[in-house]
């Protein structure tokens, strides 16, 4: 029928995203991803292309991309400089067309994964510009008159960090899914995936400090799950050990990148009564 | 029940589009979803609701329709009522007409008929649709590869039970805000314009070139750069007190938005007049005269405050409301001038729009257009110092 999305053994997806995933993917419709930075967004589409053994085409937005620049760019400058140098054929524009990763994801025989990252970055217009190739996954070389259609419609990721409201129109064409911060649960699962060894028991506290510095309303810069991992890695590195955990967080800058946070914490840890003291080495 | 719950969404202020219900009917016509009510809920909000600010409503309006229905609920049923007698708005729009055209409902009928007798002849086990164990993504229990847990949210508890959680709460976009929110609110806050650093100006090159027959002149020109400057003027003491905190936040997010050319900001106390404070406890300042000399049009100033006062205080020369401060201009005057020198000015009001009823609110009115200070509020009020809603006195969200 068609191929299913589970999660790969290094990307643990919850049963309501594969769901959104599937039904995406078997309506061709472009699927909308939101959440915390950290929670995987781009990694989706990394996990999809791997599953489904296909190649995935990234194109990150910045704030000065525009629509066609996905599709195609005629290489002016180039032509410019052949012309003026005599190095090649100008007559033959196709060999001055140069195409970005939508329209590359459109010329391929296989189905293929395409990432359009951090769609919210572009102009407020942008979105719309790419209705219609979205719809058709077609568009027209206007330099070469030739239309660029795709046999297999790729399969269309789109991330958002929320910079910007997304047109209605736009929104209307997507599966829309929201990412939640996954609970301890699901975080569990997700350290081991990249501390396979880990012991239980340093795992729980790691666990339990890391969900209370995010309900820290001072915090102003909730850590995410990389920061988690990334803290893990250094507290392993530096042999510490379940018995230490239970006096003092060490490393603490590696989850609170921001100077304000972190003092602040520290000042609450100590208000709480000094039963955990923080310790910033 | 099934089609009274797309009027009961869109009753519910969820603008789902008929489009989007088509994209539903075809997805469960198509059997892209288990027969029992949590794995619709889900498959309906990625399809219906498109932002995670409506999550929240959706949840409610989810909670109300089907409660008490859970066991009765079958999908199947009920979508081939639905497709049988297809109840659908009467006014169309022409996006809604094509979706409509696109997505023939009887042939859409035919064939969830035949699926469902195919799925009656070769049930448990088989790869088209609902059953169990089979190879449908569908079906239950239909995944659970190698070392990955299969569990999560919702699968012990029902449908409605979820939805009455309210897991997204802290996501709707009416509610008072928090910092990171007002960040993203004033990120919206940009007006590019060519002064950044050099890069490549194709069309000017092009016609340099020509002009040159054909030698090559490469012509650079500025980047496109964010031009707002803001000036932020924060009423403080007093009636406001109990929104504090939340210009506090309002505050630190203007204060760490990078993405401005200039950022400023002072206090006042209910209104402003000869002197503005950067610390309002210590009286530390600048005259109001001196900072309206370096203000053009260029700046945007934003006033919070409730804009609650005695009228006097706007009206009357010595009506500020220090005993020691006797003003020589009116409040009004002062606010004139800003509003004359930065013509993109507006006003964000921490109380309710429904208590905007006191006089000086309606004074400042005339001057301002006056926002809450609600995330929507805040977008509202910066689409408008953008440039992307009129600029009018009056005006609010």
């Amino acid at each position: 029928m068609f191929n299913q999305f589970t999660g790969t053994a290094d990307y643990l997806a919850s049963p309501e995203l594969r769901d959104s995933v599937n039904v995406a993917i078997a309506l061709e419709k472009p699927l909308l991803i939101k959440g915390e930075p950290g929670t995987g967004k781009t990694r989706l589409a990394e996990a999809i292309a791997q599953e489904l053994e296909t190649q995935l085409l990234i194109w990150n937005v910045k704030s000065t991309s525009k629509a066609r620049d996905g599709l195609y760019v005629y290489d002016t400058v180039q032509r410019l400089n052949d012309a003026r140098f005599g190095d090649n054929d100008i007559s033959d524009i196709r060999q001055y067309i140069k195409f970005g990763p939508m329209g590359e994801s459109f010329r391929q025989d296989k189905r293929v994964v395409l990432l359009i990252d951090e769609i919210d970055k572009a102009d407020m217009e942008f979105p719309n510009d790419l209705l219609h190739e979205l719809d058709r996954m077609s568009f027209l070389v206007d330099e070469t008159g030739e239309t660029v259609a795709a046999d297999q419609r790729p399969i269309v990721v789109v991330t958002s960090n929320n910079e910007k409201e997304l047109p209605d129109a736009f929104l209307r064409r997507c599966v829309f899914h929201y990412i939640a911060f996954p609970d301890e649960e699901l975080m569990a699962d997700i350290v081991k995936v990249h501390h396979p060894d880990l012991e239980e028991e340093l795992l729980r506290q790691v666990l339990i400090a890391f969900y209370w510095l995010r309900e820290q309303t001072e915090v102003r810069k909730r850590p995410s799950t990389s920061e988690l991992i990334d803290w893990i890695a250094a507290l392993r590195r530096a042999g510490i050990s379940k018995a230490s955990m239970e006096e003092k967080l060490p490393f603490l800058g590696v989850l609170l990148k921001r100077e304000q946070d972190l003092e602040s914490v520290i000042q609450r840890a100590a208000h709480a009564g000094g039963r955990r003291r923080i310790g910033v080495h | 029940m099934f089609s009274g719950f797309f009027y009961h969404l869109r009753g519910r202020g969820l603008k789902v589009s008929l489009t989007e219900w088509l994209t539903l009917v075809r997805a469960l016509a198509e059997g892209h979803s288990r027969a029992d009510l949590s794995h619709f809920y889900h498959l309906a909000r990625a399809l219906l609701i498109k932002r995670e600010t409506q999550y929240d409503l959706y949840d409610q309006a989810f909670a109300e329709h089907f409660r008490g229905l859970e066991t009765h609920f079958d999908i199947t049923d009920e979508l081939l009522e639905w497709l049988a007698d297809p109840e659908l708005p009467r006014e169309l729009s022409e996006e809604e007409k094509a979706a409509l055209k696109a997505l023939d409902l009887d042939e859409l009928r035919k064939q969830f008929e035949e699926r469902l007798k195919e799925q009656d002849e070769a049930h448990h086990g088989g790869s088209k649709w609902i059953g169990t164990g089979g190879t449908s993504p569908f079906g239950h229990g239909g995944f659970n590869p190698a070392g990955v847990r299969v569990g999560g949210q919702g699968r012990n508890r029902s449908a409605v039970q979820v939805a009455t959680e309210r897991r997204f709460k802290n996501l709707r976009s009416d509610r008072v805000l928090d910092t990171r929110q007002i960040g993203m609110a004033l990120r919206r806050l940009r007006k590019l314009d060519k002064t950044g650093p050099e890069i490549l100006d194709l069309d000017a090159t092009i016609d340099a070139c020509a002009k040159n027959a054909g030698e090559i002149d490469l012509i650079f020109g500025p980047e496109r750069k964010n031009r707002i400057k803001l000036l932020l003027l924060m009423d403080v003491g007093g009636s406001m007190d109990p929104h504090s905190m939340l210009c506090e936040r309002l505050f630190s997010a203007a204060h760490a938005a990078s993405h401005f050319k200039a950022f400023e900001s002072r206090m006042f106390h209910n209104c402003p007049y000869e002197y503005l404070f950067t610390d309002i406890y210590y009286r530390k300042g600048e005259a109001t005269h001196e900072l309206l000399k370096r203000l053009d049009e260029s700046w945007s100033v934003v006033f919070v405050g409730d804009a609650w006062m005695s009228p006097y205080e706007l009206t009357h020369v010595g009506g500020a409301i220090d005993l020691f401060h006797n003003n020589r201009d009116t409040g009004l005057d002062w606010l004139r001038r800003f509003r004359e020198k930065c013509p993109g000015s507006v006003w964000l009001n921490p109380e309710p729009k429904r208590i905007w009823n006191a006089p000086s609110i309606r004074m400042i009115r005339d001057l301002f257009p006056m926002f809450e200070l609600t995330l929507d509020g805040l977008k509202d009020a910066v689409d408008t110092l953008g440039g992307r809603r009129a600029n009018e006195p009056g005006l609010t969200n």
